[in-house]
């Protein structure tokens, strides 16, 4: 198994945002988790990449358990992940943002930097190397050189989309990757999530925008209330009574 | 390539006139006041890389600050320790304080952790004043000697003072140029920017914000050591909350987290506080609005003012050249271009 969770559980005070939830991301392939707001999809996402301890339950990625490791040794793992908003440093190009992806990936350190040392030098070709890589595998090549400030909604998510595989992931968790974009810009997104999964990266994310997903999917998690209300394919899903009953609203699929 | 001839250009400018400046007044207190305000430079450049970088505004620097001074203070005074020996101690002593405090202080974050400094400053203040047999209390410690022989030199005169205070102020500047050009410098910027995205990326956050606070109060530390050696008597308000706010101020009107500010506001600062001596007291009739004024409106002082400017112009200038070069690389393009360029 490449990433599974078991009975995984977090409250919040009387509030439990997550309940019970076994879930497993198959490699290589394309996994969405949906539900209404305030399902606990997000929540979901911060227990598996670290940055809440779960209250009870268990993530365990290539057969390790990894339930209380603090998030930056998961994402050296290789656990990656983006946030729902995308918190990048404004005022820096986009190739500054992206070469600090890489940086888990390198030793040097202060005494490095201070002394200009050979390993530094190494390295930091190293992490442009890799930044150039990704920015041209998201196509942000043309704006690369770009505050991120001045750049559009859609270029954001892909500023953060190169972030994360700068850290050379072999899973990335997407949270709403295509909030706030336009259905000709979602399109692209969707088409750049494919070439991540192609690249052989196993991608798991959370998405309102119910044609995209069943168009990508390859797995749907549902969620409702914290709890796993359905699982399988798109067309499973999209023919769960229970699912329609929680979420899509009768026959409102797209 | 030439925009960083011209940086070049500016910087060595700027490092010869500080070598020829003696030599252009003549005037000992000009010179005493400039070897001071090189002193402060260091300990804002320290602050610099905690609050300006990384993004974590420590009030505990003046206690750093009196620790190092106090530490080569005592060494030498009560310990008649040899001069650089102790000047060592007392960095590596301020490093150690640092690393032991840091480690606490920093699980706290944002107005929690500047409170927390605040608190730790006012008690390295209160230990200094209360602690009669180590430091003397509010009597001070008088007669600490000046640097120490180095070779042929001696540093007894204000010229040689200042000039070695210059020198330990451009290996601060290099140090901080090269850590902020550096991996290390992007991953403190990572954290200043979103301390949860650092983390997604794989970056400890906790092993480098505690290396660069250590580093920080290092500075501090070498900043008081500096201030010790060269005024030659200390007192417990030089770990007066008064004095981090002083260095603060430097590093706001200069421009926090850039390079050259911490130079910009401390030089600006002491010698306006200097020519507007006459009004005493009043001075701060002046002082504050300006200040209130340039935090609200140049968040990121006079250095970062400037540099926005210079950004706005280059992307103004930008589309041009974009287009100039897109018509050099086919003539498909050029064809496409020229209405533009036309309207």
């Amino acid at each position: 198994m490449f990433l599974e969770t078991k009975g995984l559980t977090k409250r919040f005070g009387g509030n439990t945002a997550v309940n019970n939830v076994d879930f497993t991301v198959e490699q290589g392939k394309i996994n969405a988790i949906i539900g209404p707001n305030g399902a606990g999809k997000s929540t979901f996402f911060n227990l598996i990449s670290g940055f809440h301890p779960p209250t009870s339950g268990q993530v365990i990625f290539k057969g390790q358990d990894v339930t209380n490791m603090p998030a930056n040794k998961i994402a050296e793992l290789g656990v990656a992940r983006t946030f729902q908003t995308t918190n990048l440093f404004e005022q820096s190009t986009v190739l500054d943002n992206v070469i600090v992806g890489h940086r888990l990936r390198t030793k040097s350190t202060l005494l490095d930097a201070i002394f200009r040392t050979h390993r530094l030098k190494t390295e930091e070709a190293i992490c442009r190397e890799k930044a150039m890589e990704v920015i041209e595998f998201t196509g942000l090549k043309h704006v690369m050189g770009k505050q991120v400030g001045s750049l559009s909604q859609e270029e954001k998510k892909r500023t953060a989309f190169a972030l994360a595989l700068a850290t050379d992931p072999e899973i990335v968790f997407l949270d709403e990757p295509a909030a706030g974009i336009n259905p000709d810009e979602t399109e692209g997104l969707g088409e750049l999530i494919k070439q991540i999964a192609n690249k052989g990266i196993t991608v798991c994310l959370i998405e309102h925008k119910m044609k995209m997903i069943m168009k990508l999917a390859d797995k749907i998690m549902v969620l409702n209330y914290g709890e796993k209300i359905a699982e399988g394919t798109p067309d499973q899903i999209q023919n769960n009574p229970t699912v329609i009953k929680a979420y899509l609203g009768g026959s409102a699929i797209a | 390539m030439a925009k960083i001839l011209k940086q070049r250009n500016i910087i060595s400018l700027l490092i010869l006139i500080a070598i020829v400046f003696p030599f252009l007044t003549k005037n000992e207190y000009f010179i005493h006041v400039m070897t001071l305000s090189f002193i402060w430079m260091i300990g804002v450049y320290g602050l610099n890389l905690l609050a300006g970088y990384t993004g974590y505004l420590s009030l505990a620097h003046a206690g750093f600050f009196a620790i190092g001074a106090y530490s080569l203070g005592i060494l030498t005074v009560k310990s008649e320790m040899n001069f650089w020996l102790a000047f060592l101690l007392s960095l590596l002593i301020t490093g150690i304080l640092g690393f032991l405090i840091g480690l606490i202080a920093l699980r706290t974050k944002e107005h929690f952790f500047a409170i927390y400094t605040l608190c730790v400053g006012y008690i390295i203040y209160l230990v200094i004043d209360k602690w009669d047999s180590l430091t003397e209390g509010v009597r001070g410690l008088i007669g600490i000697p000046a640097p120490g022989k180095v070779g042929p030199v001696n540093f007894e005169e204000p010229l040689s003072q200042y000039y070695l205070v210059l020198f330990f102020l451009l290996v601060t500047v290099l140090v901080v140029y090269r850590i902020i050009h550096s991996l290390s410098g992007r991953t403190y910027i990572a954290i200043r920017n979103s301390e949860d995205l650092a983390l997604t990326i794989g970056i400890s956050t906790m092993k480098n914000k505690l290396s660069v606070f250590v580093l920080s109060t290092i500075f501090a530390g070498l900043s008081g050591a500096l201030y010790a050696s060269f005024i030659r008597f200390i007192g417990p308000d030089i770990g007066q909350i008064s004095v981090t706010f002083d260095l603060l101020t430097y590093l706001l009107v200069g421009g926090i987290g850039t390079l050259s500010g911490p130079i910009v506001g401390t030089v600006l600062i002491v010698w306006l506080s200097q020519e507007l001596q006459f009004l005493q007291d009043y001075r701060m009739l002046i002082f504050g609005p300006v200040l209130t004024l340039l935090v609200i409106f140049y968040p990121s002082g006079i250095v970062g003012a400037l540099t926005g400017w210079k950004h706005k112009r280059d992307e103004k200038r930008k589309p041009q050249v974009a287009r100039a070069s897109s018509m050099a690389f086919g003539k498909s393009q050029v064809t496409v271009e020229k209405p533009v360029k036309e309207g």
